[in-house]
């Protein structure tokens, strides 16, 4: 069983601090690791392989030449191969833009290696939050994806039974493979990574492609193949200090704060 | 301070350490309070590759030695040095099997021990031969194609957890010391059971038994190197396990420095933090030397013993010497550091100085390795002609 596994090398935090001028990320000095979404998209394509037999992994990334670390860091977790999709032409590039060029590489992987069974791709990014990509690559090869899953719960050649986390329960879905899904942090805890991978990925030996290597058109990558337009990109403000009741006893609060909010019409 | 790691070191450093830093630390109260054995954390280690650092690779192992095994017990140490001792006991339990195994006992033990996937322990001690170990009392009498078991020994590291034994037993009681030979006892042999499990005042998170051997019977196989030649085996293993204690005293310290530094550039008294008091730096630096100056030690002892070439029976009780003397004061200055908050069992700074005891007291008492320490000196000096008129 083939199975690839999408990243993103994003900032190593949770605080995502915007450029007010530019209206892009910042990225001065900020230290970068794996999309934490994408750690349990890693895990989970180690598990199959874990449980059926001759199971290989592919890792692929776009982005700039210093996400070799972050694809260094996946094979250190379990992944076999290592593609790295880097060029100034994909600069920029928005969800659909990037969803196309990663279908590229995903295509010519397929054609190099051997095609694949299932693609792996966590829910969304720490940075971009869209959750966009993955469904996209699924469109663009046309392929069934299934988003949120939680569970996997068989897996074999040419099936997959999936749980999707729904805001009102799961649901249990078939699908036939290739395909595609997209994990949520409920769907395991991933392991560090091993010594013997460690050293493995120090040794690894990681493809680097560009636009032409992919064969990808002009026009459909970077910020000229994106259509989305940013109007306005901000900081949310910070938060006020908030309103505190103050009173003898607990009855006493109650009864300001109920006071206080018929005033406000909240209540 | 560089110390030249290599690459490969260097990744056993970064793998140890993410699973103390990530792993071990937010459970280590748990298993400190309950004393159970932490295989969620066991199996973290064997998926990292982390049992088999020192092992022979033809044997599954990676090829490091003793200085690979002290860098992964530092690491462990400084988040816990209790679940450290899950690699640290095994590595005891294993190198008789290195140093003295023949080829059909290493290649049935040694691939299953690397790998994590059965623990070792080591015990010679006995409830009336502690550090007197030549005084062994339980025996192992030849009949036929068997050694038949009989006696107690105590205190042993691993306890319940271990399947790989490396057990001392008397062949010859006439012979005293020259009657103690070493065996290999697997977990689940007829005739051994556990007997009581000590409660203890620190690494309470890793069990330590009594083993009881009533008519056991093992295969005369399970003899390690020749009968008589037990002490011997002992010796030449704490010559390379003793860096282990010395390791795990080491990580035991920096790991309570490193909470004291960190609470006391937080903690405010007199309007500022403590730490911005000379009394407190004066501590943090006392801490910080004391401990470089072990490292250095260590790490050079470590190396030298993976050179080989001789024995280094003095530079390892120096060593383990050294660096437990320095853990318990350094624990004890920790604790001291954080005031009342020290002292709680809320606050993790007071189970370092718990811990940092036994490194004083196991693998031979700090006493012992004076001792041992003097008499390689002394016999050095008689080689050399040294002292004589």
């Amino acid at each position: 069983m083939h199975i690839i596994v999408c990243i993103k090398q994003t900032p190593a935090t949770a605080n995502i601090q915007i450029d007010p001028k530019t209206g892009t990320l910042k990225r001065e000095g900020m230290a970068a690791a794996i999309n934490p979404f994408d750690e349990y998209g890693i895990e989970e394509a180690v598990r199959i392989k874990e449980r059926v037999p001759n199971s290989t992994i592919s890792v692929v990334t776009m982005g700039p030449p210093q996400a070799e670390n972050a694809l260094r860091d996946a094979i250190s977790r379990g992944c076999d191969d290592a593609y790295l999709v880097t060029d100034r032409a994909f600069a920029g590039a928005d969800t659909w833009a990037t969803s196309y060029t990663l279908q590229t590489a995903i295509k010519k992987i397929a054609e190099i290696k051997k095609p694949y069974d299932i693609i792996i791709c966590g829910k969304q990014t720490n940075d971009g939050d869209t959750g966009h990509v993955g469904p996209g690559i699924a469109a663009w090869l046309d392929i069934p994806n299934v988003a949120y899953v939680c569970k996997i719960d068989e897996v074999k050649e040419g099936h997959l039974r999936v749980r999707r986390l729904m805001e009102d329960g799961t649901d249990v879905i078939d699908l036939p493979t290739p395909c595609l899904i997209s994990v949520i942090k409920e769907i395991n805890e991933p392991r560090l990574p091993s010594l013997k991978g460690k050293l493995a990925s120090k040794k690894a030996v990681i493809a680097k492609w560009n636009a032409e290597d992919i064969k990808a058109d002009k026009a459909k990558i970077g910020l000229g193949g994106s259509p989305t337009v940013v109007a306005r990109s901000f900081n949310p403000p910070p938060r006020k200090g908030g309103e505190r009741i103050e009173g003898a006893t607990a009855e006493e609060k109650a009864k300001k704060l109920i006071a206080r909010l018929r005033e406000m019409k909240i209540i | 301070m560089d110390y030249f790691l290599t690459e490969e070191q260097q990744a056993i450093v970064e793998t140890a350490r993410d699973i103390a830093q990530k792993k071990i630390k937010k459970v280590r109260e748990h298993y400190d309070r309950t004393e159970e054995y932490p295989w969620e954390i066991i199996e973290e280690l064997r998926r990292a590759d982390l049992f088999g650092v020192y092992i022979p690779a033809e044997y599954g192992g990676l090829g490091g030695g003793c200085f690979e095994l002290v860098l992964v017990t530092e690491e462990l140490s400084k988040a816990c040095g209790g679940i450290a001792l899950s690699v640290a006991g095994t590595a005891l339990g294993t190198y008789p099997i290195i140093l003295f195994g023949n080829e059909e006992q290493k290649k049935k033990y040694l691939p299953d021990l690397a790998s994590g996937k059965r623990l070792g322990a080591f015990t010679i001690t006995e409830a009336e031969a502690g550090s007197d170990a030549t005084a062994t009392k339980a025996t192992a009498r030849l009949e036929g194609d068997h050694y038949v078991l009989n006696g107690t020994k105590v205190f042993c590291t691993n306890g319940n957890a271990a399947e790989i034994y490396s057990l001392f037993f008397s062949t010859n009681p006439a012979r005293g010391p020259r009657g103690v030979s070493a065996f290999i006892v697997e977990k689940g042999t007829p005739g051994f059971s556990f007997g009581k499990k000590e409660e203890k005042m620190g690494i309470r998170a890793s069990p330590t038994y009594e083993l009881v051997f009533d008519n056991c019977k093992i295969p005369k196989e399970n003899l390690l190197g020749k009968e008589g030649h037990g002490l011997m085996v002992a010796q030449a293993t704490f010559d390379v396990s003793r860096p282990g204690v010395a390791a795990q005293a080491l990580g035991i310290a920096t790991g309570a420095m490193e909470e004291a530094f960190a609470y006391a550039r937080v903690r405010k008294q007199f309007g500022q933090p403590v730490i911005s008091f000379q009394s407190m730096q004066h501590k943090l630096a006392n801490m910080a030397m004391e401990i470089e100056a072990c490292r250095a030690l260590l790490y050079q002892v470590a190396r030298a013993v993976d050179k080989g070439g001789r024995r280094f029976t003095k530079e390892s009780a120096m060593v383990k010497c050294l660096c437990s003397d320095v853990a318990m004061r350094v624990t004890t200055e920790a604790v001291q550091m954080c005031g009342g908050i020290g002292y709680m069992r809320d606050f993790p700074i007071e189970k370092f100085m718990r811990d940092a005891k036994i490194t004083q007291i196991y693998e031979g008492t700090n006493e012992i390795q004076r001792n041992e320490i003097a008499m390689m000196m002394i016999k050095e000096a008689a080689r050399q002609g040294l002292g004589k008129k």
